[in-house]
């Protein structure tokens, strides 16, 4: 007797990339990611369906790197034709709320223009939606509530359970895109609908430049002697405060250790 | 005292002729080996043979730092240096900087510091009209050195409700803060684990556009605050230049952290309580990753082998009970022992544990270097007068086979003694 599983619809917001080399146009990488999360849900929860939202102006170059995504599997996105420097989220915000979806998945952040990473907690904002941050897998949706898997630093993963609508964001640690077919990219179809876009004036009065280096932190010894300076540059990295347990039983000296692991909290 | 001065030339002649044969006596007159007297023209003069101390070795060693003669008052001088920073207190601030540090492992890791170093500019910019840094800090942490970092005040909110992935409870805690201190900057770090996503969430609800990616502020007049900023943008590809917004989110080396001053860390509250919130996120917490999964590189918890460890069998139980990631000295490494890619230092990989557990690992220069950014070093290791134990801030002295093998029964007993309370 198994539960009746229901599809949910999912919404992925996908932009134009930047190759981090050449700089040319490319379907961005952790929007891939999230495509392909949505398309393994497609697959665990039969019945689901998934669409692609992009908005922006439509060039030819934006146009083939957004055809990249159709060619993961998909036969339409739609497109919310703007002006170029217009603001997207008001546009996305009005057509997510038009027709809700269940799930909408974002990249963590896009590879051209602010890069600010705050598109998803603008939508969540506005929407009123809970949002998850640095997914790495959706474990089950039931019932309107999706367990998730999130990606911590260090290789770690917590458990979360949220209830439906959200929005999830995704980045490296999710799994990697598959590749994009160029035949099935080519036929299928870019839905454009033109909105009202409000320009971003703000961003428009900001000086862009491409990143120059950072500058190397030096290590700046505060010494009042040129001894001390010396010493300071030559010196071995030394714990020198350390606490060491000579001459005591294999008992006490593990009881140490497990006190100072304990504290750290690396026990699980 | 009269004033005139008395001196005996030939007395001075005898002092600084080492071969008169009353010099010795002339000299432990004057009160020892003086090193510098008046000459006669009233130029000061220096004897450099009666200055300096026998080093260790048998070879006469000179310190011109003043600092000290002898080896014993070094320990003293460098005392000395260490409290030497200036104790500050801003009884009333003209404005407020909140910090919200990450607080990794519960203590203000390097980002948290610069962030600190980045505060106090923005606090300190005009001396005659100083503002206070606030930091908050959610839970349990195991600081004690706030003050050193540059804190005036410190609203510390513990409670189980911060713990784990709790957005929208420090969001409301934040939003108190903001509705009764209204602080004129909030900083954040941008890090995954810290503020990249609390801050986000912070500014979007104050309705701010932040600034992320921060790593650079300046002066500038024209600016609402008084300051313009440095942002990283576009996947790290662009440099945007823009007035600092009441958000920012700032990365690793955006200022020098504080070293010269110690600042008060005095304890404040909100006045209201905080609601609880309902939380649409429901935390189940973390989940056991495969520790061998883990890239050595970014572990948290390492144990590692050296030529010390014969029983390779109880190492490997021992690194599974414990949960932790292997690594391998390059000796462990070269003889067969260990795989290549587990080896840690100079020519293996660097790492970045937060414990680093070094079991019969002498601490050979080129293995050091790779565990330079480890937070704490346990060494277990035979040998007391090892560079390991220098390094580490937990060192047993025995055989690494027996100590090992009293951890993994008391790690044992203790999960045991958890799941027959749970
Ligand atoms: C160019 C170059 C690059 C190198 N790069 C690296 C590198 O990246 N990483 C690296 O690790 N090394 C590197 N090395 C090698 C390095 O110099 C040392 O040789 C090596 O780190 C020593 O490993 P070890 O501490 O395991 O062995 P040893 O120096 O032999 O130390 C063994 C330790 O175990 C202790 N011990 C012995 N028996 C027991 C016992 N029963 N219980 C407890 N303790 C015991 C001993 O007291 C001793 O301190 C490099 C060397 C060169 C020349």
């Amino acid at each position: 007797m198994r539960p009746e599983q229901q599809g949910i619809e999912v919404a992925v917001l996908v932009s134009v990339g930047r190759h981090p080399i050449t700089g040319r146009a490319r379907r961005a990488d952790q929007d891939a990611r999230g495509l392909e999360m949505a398309l393994g849900l497609e697959h665990q929860l039969p019945g689901s369906r998934v669409s692609l939202l992009h908005a922006g102006p439509r060039s030819e170059e934006g146009e083939a790197a957004l055809r990249g995504y159709l060619g993961m599997g998909l036969d339409t996105l739609t497109l919310l034709e703007q002006a170029e420097g217009s603001d997207a989220i008001p546009a996305l915000a009005e057509h997510l709320a038009a027709a809700p979806p269940q799930l909408v998945i974002t990249g963590a952040r896009a590879e051209r223009g602010e890069g600010s990473g705050l598109l998803p907690y603008a939508l969540a904002e506005r929407l009123g939606w809970p949002l998850v941050n640095g997914l790495a897998a959706v474990e089950k949706v039931e019932n309107g509530v999706a367990t998730l898997l999130q990606a911590l630093p260090r290789g770690q993963r917590r458990r979360l359970k949220v209830r439906l609508p959200a929005i999830v964001s995704v980045d490296a640690a999710a799994p990697a895109a598959r590749q994009s077919a160029f035949g099935p990219a080519r036929r299928a179809e870019l839905a454009a609908t033109a909105v009202s876009a409000e320009p971003d004036r703000e961003l428009a009065e900001w000086q862009l430049a491409p990143a120059r280096k950072r500058p190397k932190r030096l290590k700046i010894v505060k010494a009042a002697s040129a001894r001390d300076r010396f010493k300071a540059a030559a010196a071995k990295a030394e714990g020198g405060s350390g606490q060491v347990l000579e001459g005591v039983s294999a008992e006490q000296g593990a009881e140490a250790i497990l006190k100072l692991l304990n504290e750290e909290g690396v026990l699980r | 005292m009269s004033e005139i001065r008395r001196r005996d030339p030939r007395r001075e002649w005898i002092a600084r002729n080492r071969l008169h044969p009353e010099h010795a006596s002339v000299l432990a007159e004057q009160g020892g080996a003086a090193s510098e007297w008046l000459g006669p023209n009233g130029v000061i003069r220096k004897n450099p043979r009666a200055i300096g101390f026998i080093g260790p070795n048998g070879i006469k060693r000179i310190d011109r730092s003043g600092a000290q003669q002898g080896g014993h008052a070094a320990g003293a001088a460098r005392q000395a240096a260490q409290d030497s920073r200036r104790q500050v207190e801003i009884p009333e601030p003209a404005f407020l900087v909140a910090v919200v540090p990450e607080l990794s492992g519960g203590r203000l890791s390097g980002h948290d510091k610069d962030l600190l170093g980045l505060a106090r500019r923005l606090a300190d910019a005009d001396p005659a009209r100083p503002g206070a840094v606030l930091a908050v800090v959610f839970g349990e942490h195991k600081e004690d050195a706030f003050g050193e970092a540059g804190i005036d005040r410190l609203l510390h909110l513990p409670g189980d409700g911060y713990a784990g992935f709790a957005p929208e409870a420090r969001l409301a805690a934040l939003t108190a803060v903001e509705r009764e201190l209204a602080p004129r900057h909030w900083l954040l770090p941008d890090s995954p684990l810290g503020g990249a996503d609390l801050g986000r969430r912070l500014a979007l609800r104050l309705s701010e556009r932040p600034a992320t990616g921060v790593w650079h502020i300046e002066h500038d007049d024209q600016a609402p605050l008084g300051w313009r900023c440095t942002a990283r943008g576009a996947a790290e590809s662009l440099d945007i230049q823009r007035p600092l917004p009441r958000v920012a989110l700032a990365l690793a080396e955006c200022a020098e952290p504080v070293d010269e001053t110690r600042h008060a860390a005095e304890p404040v509250s909100l006045v209201e309580t905080l609601p609880s919130a309902f939380s649409r996120i429901e935390d189940l917490g973390q989940v056991a990753v495969d520790p061998a999964g883990v890239a050595l590189a970014e572990a948290e918890f390492i144990v590692s082998a050296g030529n010390g460890v014969k029983d390779w069998e109880s190492f490997h139980h021992a690194a599974k009970v414990l949960g932790a990631t292997e690594g391998a000295s390059r000796v462990a490494v070269d003889d067969g022992f260990m795989a290549r890619d587990r080896q840690v230092g100079a020519t293996g990989t660097w790492v970045t544990a937060r414990v680093y557990l070094a079991v019969g690992i002498s601490g050979a220069i080129q293995h050091l270097q790779g565990i330079q950014t480890c937070d704490k070093v346990v060494a277990i290791n035979l040998d007391p007068g090892c560079d390991m134990i220098k390094r580490a801030d937990l060192a047993v002295i025995g055989d690494s086979a027996e100590i090992l093998a009293a951890l993994v029964a008391m790690v044992e007993q203790q999960r045991g003694g958890q799941r027959d309370a749970a």
